[in-house]
């Protein structure tokens, strides 16, 4: 073995990577909860390309076999309801392990110096997700697949000059269409998880480079033994791969609990109006997109009002453009002189409860209609500008009190239990 | 701290909760998949009455006949009007261009239209029409108003009149005209069995993958003591 291992490492790395990456990739050792996301990230994407692989072996990408090949995979495949359930449970869990993963960072400030292209990467993923996602819907070709996608598209309109042009160009045609679904589907199964593939691979470099952030948001490099390992630091495998095992395998519990028993979610993962094929004589009555993208849906929706000569409805894709921008900016906006949450002040605590109470309620308030009262006293509208403001107010206050605001001492060592 | 940040992974992975709108009442029906005898009963109905203008052409006779325990000379004796091939996906007889003619709309597919409307609702609709002079076809239905379908099963139900809305339910109050062949108790078991039967149309799967996904579910648990326990063993000379 060893024999067969040199041979193999005078011409490729393979031992190195090996242990640059793993067995001698030293963590901190004290991960919690918030540090399984990334490994189950991983998990989501080889499983959703797996599955992928088997649906565009039966799947037929026309707007006359779609629906029904669909009902195909999920009767006469063997297993193909198995396959397709896991890939569109899948699809959902991705979106909440990612947004996990991400409040993670804004807890322990993993986003910060010297991890800016480490968030920066991450957060192309998360609009390539995004398009990777929205891309995917309309595959089955659904009532609400094609609602959905008209939606969407027609947001292009509202840029001036090249707007109806833009829109055009994304369809491929003067409406949704055969076209449309094609170029989604070569889209969806090449094109994207290339591109999604070839991130996550930089992402994982860029880590590796820097090392972890940890709980404590404390560089674990700056003590070191004479060996030259950081004494807080434990090789990667085998120690995290056995923790993100009992992980992986309490995440797959769950995965499975809605896979056979809730794959619709009440109507949240599989909408009940996708059962009906589409069609463009029926609008579906209410029009909601998918629940990850509710939170942007309503901050579109929010801005009722023209201002400085820009029509509303302008500035609403102005507003949840910047919505999804800011993020990318984040590690900048940032001033404060400690990572971890645990030694920020009071401030940046109750901003980021805010920003994670407005994303939530943006995002229940995106499966509602806008006039109507759910929450109580105002218009779902009006909840949803209070909140859009707080949202942006997050972002917006940032760089002003973290600078100044008092935190508390930072330990030398990590706290391990 | 750590107090702070369970709250948080609660409310994050919770799910929003969405109260149905406001539509109009419906009355509740008993689905029970494992019911066989109640599917073969609402499987014949769905062949006599509903396939003659409707299809389920995703489904298949002989995947029905296997999951509801048919017979192959039962299937074909009793159950295939339209077809004589076991293998024949569900289609009916009637022609697009002549339903649209007859009734306005083409009747749409049923395969799944209990997984685009909720059972209650396709059960109440089902007991739901009555007689309207104005109507083209001298049917209407309270729960689904000027639609294009006539009342296929009036010869069971008989025919009744709308007499009012209870004030209280908002549901419907109807005077028989004209006794059906069927007694109101066994009319609503009629319908109870086709809807659970188009409950079975519209996910075959959901009769298996209960039972499959418990024993997923219980080897996944004993995988996670197994983790568990190695977790444990290399972790112990971490300090």
């Amino acid at each position: 073995m060893s024999k067969f291992m040199a041979w193999v490492d005078e011409r490729f790395p393979a031992t190195k990577v090996w242990e640059e990456h793993l067995a001698k990739y030293y963590a901190p050792k004290n991960f919690n909860f918030w540090y399984y996301f990334g490994s189950l990230a991983t998990v989501l994407l080889v499983l959703q390309i797996l599955t992928g692989i088997f649906l565009t072996i039966h799947y037929k990408p026309d707007v006359e076999l779609a629906f029904a090949s669909v009902e195909y995979i999920m009767r006469d495949v063997q297993w193909g309801w198995l396959i397709r359930y896991m890939h569109t449970t899948g699809a959902s869990f991705f979106f909440i392990v990612i947004y996990l993963h991400m409040f993670r960072a804004l807890l322990y400030g993993s986003h910060r110096k010297p991890r800016e292209l480490i968030w920066l990467i991450g957060c192309v993923i998360y609009v390539a997700l995004m398009a990777e996602s929205f891309m995917g819907y309309l595959l089955p070709w659904g009532n609400m697949s094609y609602w959905g996608a008209q939606v969407i598209i027609s947001l292009f309109t509202a840029i001036p000059l090249v707007g109806e042009g833009l829109a055009e160009w994304v369809r491929g045609d003067y409406v949704i269409s055969d076209a449309t679904l094609n170029r989604f589907f070569a889209f969806h199964v090449i094109l994207i998880p290339l591109i999604l593939a070839a991130l996550v691979f930089l992402h994982i470099v860029a880590l590796h480079k820097v090392g972890s952030n940890n709980p404590d948001g404390i560089d674990i490099k700056k003590n070191k033994d004479a060996k030259g390992v950081p004494v807080d630091g434990i090789p990667f495998h085998p120690y995290y791969t056995v923790k993100d095992l009992v992980g992986l395998v309490v995440f797959l519990i769950l995965f499975c609990l809605v896979l056979f028993f809730l794959p619709e979610f009440f109507g949240i993962f599989l909408e009940k109006d996708n059962f009906a094929p589409a069609s463009a004589l029926q609008t579906p009555e209410d029009i909601v997109p998918l629940w990850y993208f509710t939170p942007y849906y309503s901050i579109l929706r929010a801005n009722t009002v023209n201002f400085f000569w820009i029509d509303a409805k302008l500035w609403g894709v102005i507003f949840m453009g910047l919505a999804i921008a800011l993020f990318f900016v984040l590690p900048w906006l940032d001033r404060s002189p400690v990572r971890s949450i645990r030694y920020r002040g009071f401030q940046y605590k109750l901003w980021l409860t805010l920003f994670v109470i407005s994303f939530i309620v943006l995002g229940y308030l995106g499966f509602k209609n806008p006039d109507n009262v759910d929450l109580f006293l105002f218009k779902n509208v009006i909840w949803a500008q209070i909140f859009t403001i707080i949202y942006f107010l997050f972002f917006f206050l940032l760089p002003f009190y973290s600078k100044s605001e008092k935190t508390k001492p930072v330990p030398e060592r990590v706290n391990f239990k | 701290m750590r107090r702070f940040i369970v709250v948080w992974a609660l409310a994050l992975v919770s799910p929003v909760c969405l109260a149905a709108g406001a539509h109009k009442p419906t009355d509740s029906v008993y689905i029970n998949l494992s019911d066989q005898a109640s599917l073969q009963r609402g499987a014949r109905t769905f062949v006599n009455y509903c396939l003659s203008c409707h299809s389920a052409a995703y489904m298949r006779y002989n995947r029905m006949a296997k999951d509801l325990g048919i017979s192959d000379s039962v299937l074909k004796e009793n159950l295939m009007f339209a077809s004589d091939k076991p293998g024949d996906l569900m289609k009916t007889n009637m022609a697009e261009e002549d339903a649209k003619k007859w009734f306005g709309v083409a009747p749409p597919d049923l395969t799944l239209v209990a997984r685009v409307r909720k059972p209650d609702w396709i059960y109440t609709y089902l007991r739901s029409f009555y007689l309207d002079e104005k109507s083209p076809n001298g049917w209407n239905n309270t729960l689904f108003e000027n639609v294009a379908m006539p009342h296929v099963l009036y010869s069971l139900q008989g025919s009744q009149r709308l007499a009012g809305m209870d004030p209280e339910t908002g549901k419907p109050q109807f005077t028989v005209v004209r006794q059906g062949s069927l007694s109101p108790e066994e009319y609503d078991t009629l319908i109870r069995d086709l809807t659970n039967f188009l409950v079975y149309l519209a996910e075959p799967i959901k009769l298996k993958r209960h039972s499959i996904g418990v024993f997923v579910i219980l080897f996944l648990l004993v995988f996670l003591v197994l983790a568990y326990l190695l977790k444990k063993e290399y972790w112990k000379d971490v300090h």
